[in-house]
């Protein structure tokens, strides 16, 4: 019998095991193979803009991200440097077998038991789920969290073939895509693509433009637990005419066009033959090589993800500088996944109608390690509380990129794969990497989630914020920058809070609203908003549609 | 709970050709029905005999046309009666409506509010109609016609258009730039060239203008002849009075139409030093209307004359034999009208440059507000010294265009940002 069953060692999947476990529960974690845990199964990196946001933010809670990354660092750069210190963006490169082993760590550290099974149905008892049933048995449990990320109903293109599976060799989780899609939770399929990867012995290093490590030495976590380890160097280079060339001339070749693949990819992360379709006017577009670990050969070239067939992608890379005689260690492909519309889960991550039943990560239409991860503590803390009767924990989007996503999923749900940007939080100025124990310090406490020594360190990070000498301090400097920015945002607050005074009855019937077209109707039903501001913010909510359903819920008190 | 049954007189004052009597609200057909008998099918227009409800006396024959809620200009079901357009007839129908339960007359442009409140019209529109139907000389009547037509709506639309592709710029060096190079200039011009040209708009007579009439103060000192001059001008043929004349104790106010431009002419106490307690309060006032004034005539000596932007000097008494008239002044007799119309069209000439063309599109005060923190932000982003921050001023001036007429979410601004530029790595 556990407090908490988490499904999928993943990025989310650690954090909410973790996280629950830091509150006091008893906490199973269900994976295929011991090893998946903390399995980086696309880029070797941590954090970036926004993404570093998040790992602070996490961090602050004691989550597992920030001090795996810095255990396993080998090239750091503070992104963002000449921006503004609210947008300097911390990103480590970190070694997979490294970032693996810390994580297997700090999973024993927090108590989190692994179970080797793949669990294929929830068990209910009523409306309320109860435990889970396996390849091993049934396990019960008044919390369950899925994090199966792209595992659920995956599936792998690479050039004509279609393989089954959420990561390349592995299985995806068919019987449980079933029972998630008959409870109707089922949203739609997304897509995401990865490079291939690259025999580093094969590339002509002396001739590519080098990205060093920052000198600054500088850490992930609040907390500097572990030397880190040697620093090493990525590298530039860039597509060119004979790279588009050969991409173009394979376009039929590539699921992505010849409509093999349903799912929506991100705008933002786009494939390689998707770049050089929609931009064709760009002669060259940027790849990051970047190595996967120090005793590893491969190198992740970051910015030509592709599921062309295996000759074309062989044939372009081989066209690019310095890759001329690369050798192909494993090719790229496309992975087409199933998710969830996350506008049927409360801030906390439970499903609304199904209390017990917590999602996080991919699963939610999500994309990117660090967005999982975050989602991974919400619900974890979450979770725990429902098993054990603790308080919920609740992030808002005036102090967290965590409570900026959370509230962007929940309400504004997703229609393609979401990632974290600065561009998201419009208290962006307030909520920097710097001062995340200065935002979230008291919630950390307050959701007793914390060992001693990161209580500690809270503690006196206050402790030196109430002193004078605090001015001088890179975060003190940066809070005098910005300090009539977060005064003025401070008042255009109230005006918004004043908006959330407006309660909107949840059986207001918006059909029944003049005004109202059958578009403001579907969406305002689908997001059931509780307040007026949060009515404000979902897409595509014209103000007419907005004064109407003012107008609508002021009858309605009146009445 | 339901709104009430409104109606009124929607067309002018009786008597008229046709006078059309509105009803609107969730009772509009059950009432309607109960005066015309039968009513035609929605969007129709049929003819029918109008009666009593109570008494069935006949009241009129008129043309009875139905609209269906939502789709109808409130929102809400309205039914409009075009009656005969005498007083008589007119106002036994609205006697007949108000004898119905649950009907009530509406209040001064509650049809308006109820169409916004029903999400038929956003905010600059109904302010629009709001003017239009105050609207008294032509002018006024396209401006008002132009915004209650979303024309302001579009042009606010484009320069957030143009906000938001800056944004994207910004926000994209901010989210998707390795190179981590300083704020590129050419964003920073460019803000401040979208606050130059908003500051351009910011700079051209309001609506309020337009609705107040321009004010053209006469002044000069004791005796010079302004009191004359006024009575002369808003006799002669080309000022139409438009309202009667307001006289207050120290200067009259004159409502005038001049070639269709509403013109306040004002006439004030003599400019001197005084010793007389009184007389200096009205003197005080003449100079603080000479102040406010937006065209100012000049009746006195030229080289006294006040600095004034828009001064016209007047050589008045002209028919006084044996003084020359200095140049650069109009000469005017108030006796014989000689001079006036040369006057009147110097008048109308500065007062066209104060307002809006006839097919400008004009703001009022809260439009105008709103756009001067939308020029200001954009202006101190251009000045900026950090990318983040520069973000935030743009991201201020985009609330500022938010409330003026719709809201753009952050949505708005990814879907700017990746329909121009290639994204990711």
């Amino acid at each position: 019998m556990f407090d908490v069953l988490v499904i999928g060692a993943g990025h989310a999947g650690c954090e909410a095991a973790a996280a629950a476990a830091r509150r006091g529960a008893r906490v199973g974690l269900l994976t295929f193979r011991a090893e998946d845990a903390g399995q980086m199964s696309c880029n070797p990196s941590i954090g970036g803009v926004g993404k570093g946001h998040l790992v602070r933010e996490l961090d602050v809670f004691d989550g597992l991200m920030a001090r795996a990354a810095d255990r396993a660092a080998i090239h750091r750069r503070m992104l963002n440097r000449s921006k503004g210190a609210a947008v300097w963006g911390p990103r480590v490169q970190a070694d997979r077998k490294l970032y693996r082993a810390a994580i297997a760590d700090l999973l024993a550290e927090n108590h989190v038991e692994l179970v080797l099974a793949e669990a294929t149905e929830l068990v209910f008892s009523g409306h309320r789920v109860t435990g889970v049933n396996t390849n091993v048995g049934m396990l019960a449990s008044p919390a369950v969290v899925i994090a199966t990320g792209t595992f659920l109903d995956g599936r792998l293109f690479l050039g004509e073939q279609v393989l089954e599976g959420g990561r390349r060799g592995e299985r995806a989780s068919v019987a449980l895509a079933q029972q998630v899609r008959e409870i109707g939770l089922g949203q739609g399929r997304l897509k995401t693509g990865t490079p291939p990867r690259l025999d580093g012995r094969t590339i002509d290093w002396s001739r590519l433009e080098e990205q060093p490590s920052d000198d600054e030495a500088w850490t992930m976590s609040a907390l500097e637990d572990h030397p880190s380890p040697p620093q090493l160097r990525c590298a530039i280079t860039r597509t060119n005419a004979t790279t588009h060339d050969i991409i173009s001339r394979n376009f039929d070749r590539s699921p992505l066009f010849a409509g093999a693949i349903e799912g929506r990819g991100p705008r933002y992360c786009p494939s390689i033959e998707d770049k050089v379709k929609r931009f064709s006017d760009r002669d060259a577009h940027q790849i990051f090589l970047e190595p996967e670990g120090l005793d590893d050969v491969l190198v992740y070239p970051n910015g030509i993800s592709t599921s062309l067939p295996e000759d074309v992608q062989l044939a372009f890379v081989r066209s690019i500088e310095g890759l001329e005689r690369v050798e192909v260690a494993r090719p790229g492909y496309a992975v087409e996944y199933e998710f969830v519309d996350p506008r049927r889960l409360n801030a906390t991550l439970e499903v609304r109608e199904i209390p017990g039943l917590f999602l996080a990560g991919q699963i939610n239409g999500t994309t990117g390690y660090e967005e999982a991860a975050a989602q991974g503590l919400v619900a974890g803390l979450n979770a725990s509380a429902r098993a054990l009767g603790l308080d919920d924990v609740r992030f808002d989007r005036r102090t967290s990129y965590i409570g900026v996503m959370v509230d962007d999923l929940i309400l504004q749900g997703v229609t393609e794969p979401y990632r974290m940007m600065t561009a998201r939080a419009e208290y962006r100025l307030s909520l920097r990497a710097d001062n995340a124990t200065t935002r979230l310090g008291e919630a950390a406490l307050a959701a007793d989630c914390l060992s001693v020594v990161r209580r500690n360190h809270i503690t006196d990070h206050f402790e030196r914020r109430s002193r004078e000498t605090w001015a001088e301090t890179p975060e003190g400097r940066a809070d005098a920058t910005y300090a009539p920015y977060v005064a003025r945002q401070q008042r255009e607050w109230e005006v918004v809070q004043r908006d959330s005074c407006v309660w909107l009855p949840p059986d207001l019937r918006y059909s029944q609203i003049p005004g109202l077209s059958t578009e403001m109707v579907e969406r305002l039903t689908a997001a059931r908003p509780e307040t007026l501001d949060q009515a404000g913010r979902i897409p595509g909510i014209t103000p007419a549609a907005l004064s109407a359903v003012y107008v609508a819920a002021n009858r309605r008190a009146a009445a | 709970m339901a709104a009430d049954t409104i109606f009124a007189l929607s067309s002018g004052r009786p008597p008229a050709a046709v006078s059309i009597i509105r009803i609107s609200g969730p009772r509009a057909h059950e009432a309607a029905k109960s005066i015309a008998g039968s009513l035609p099918e929605p969007r129709m227009a049929a003819v029918r005999e109008l009666r009593h409800p109570d008494s069935g006396e006949l009241l009129d024959k008129a043309l009875v046309l139905r609209f269906d809620g939502p789709a109808s200009s409130t929102g809400e079901d309205i039914v409009e009666f075009q009656c005969h357009g005498g007083r008589a007839v007119v106002d036994a129908l609205l006697r007949a409506l108000a004898s119905i339960e649950g009907l009530r007359e509406a209040r001064p442009g509650e049809f308006t509010r109820r169409a916004f409140e029903n999400g038929r019209i956003d905010l600059t529109e109904a302010e629009g109609l709001a003017d239009l139907i105050e609207a008294e000389t032509e002018g006024q009547r396209k401006a008002a016609l132009a915004i209650a037509e979303g024309t302001l709506r579009k042009q606010v639309g484009a320069w957030r258009d143009r906000l938001l592709e800056l944004t994207a710029r910004a926000e994209r060096a901010i989210d998707y730039d390795e190179d981590d190079e300083a704020i590129d200039p050419s964003l920073l011009r460019a803000c401040e060239g979208l606050a130059e040209e908003l500051q351009l708009w910011l700079d051209r007579p309001r609506v309020e203008t337009l609705k107040d009439g321009v004010r053209v103060v006469v002044a000069g000192p004791p005796n010079a002849g302004k009191s004359s001059l006024i009575n002369a001008l808003s006799g002669s043929d080309r000022a139409i009075v438009t309202d009667i004349p307001g006289t207050t104790r120290d200067h009259i106010e004159v409502p005038l139409s001049v070639a269709g431009l509403p013109i306040l002419l004002t006439d004030t106490a003599g400019l001197r030093a005084t010793e007389d307690p009184v007389e200096r309060i009205g003197v005080a006032r003449a100079s603080m209307l000479t102040e406010a004034a937006d065209v100012l005539v000049w009746l006195g000596d030229p080289q006294s004359a006040p600095q004034h932007p828009r001064l016209i000097r007047v050589h008045a008494k002209a028919d006084l034999s044996g003084r020359p008239v200095p140049s650069g002044s109009t000469p005017v007799s108030s006796v014989t009208g000689a001079g006036l119309q040369q006057l009147l069209e110097q008048v109308e000439a500065s007062a066209r440059s104060l307002l809006p063309a006839a097919d400008a599109i004009t703001v009022n005060r809260r439009q105008a507000s709103l756009l001067e923190d939308a020029a200001f932000a954009m202006r101190r982003a251009g000045a900026a010294g950090e990318l983040a921050i520069a973000a935030e001023e743009l991201r201020h001036a985009r609330v500022a265009f938010d409330r003026l007429t719709g809201a753009a979410g952050v949505e708005d601004v990814l879907d700017a940002l990746f329909s121009r530029f290639c994204l990711g790595k």
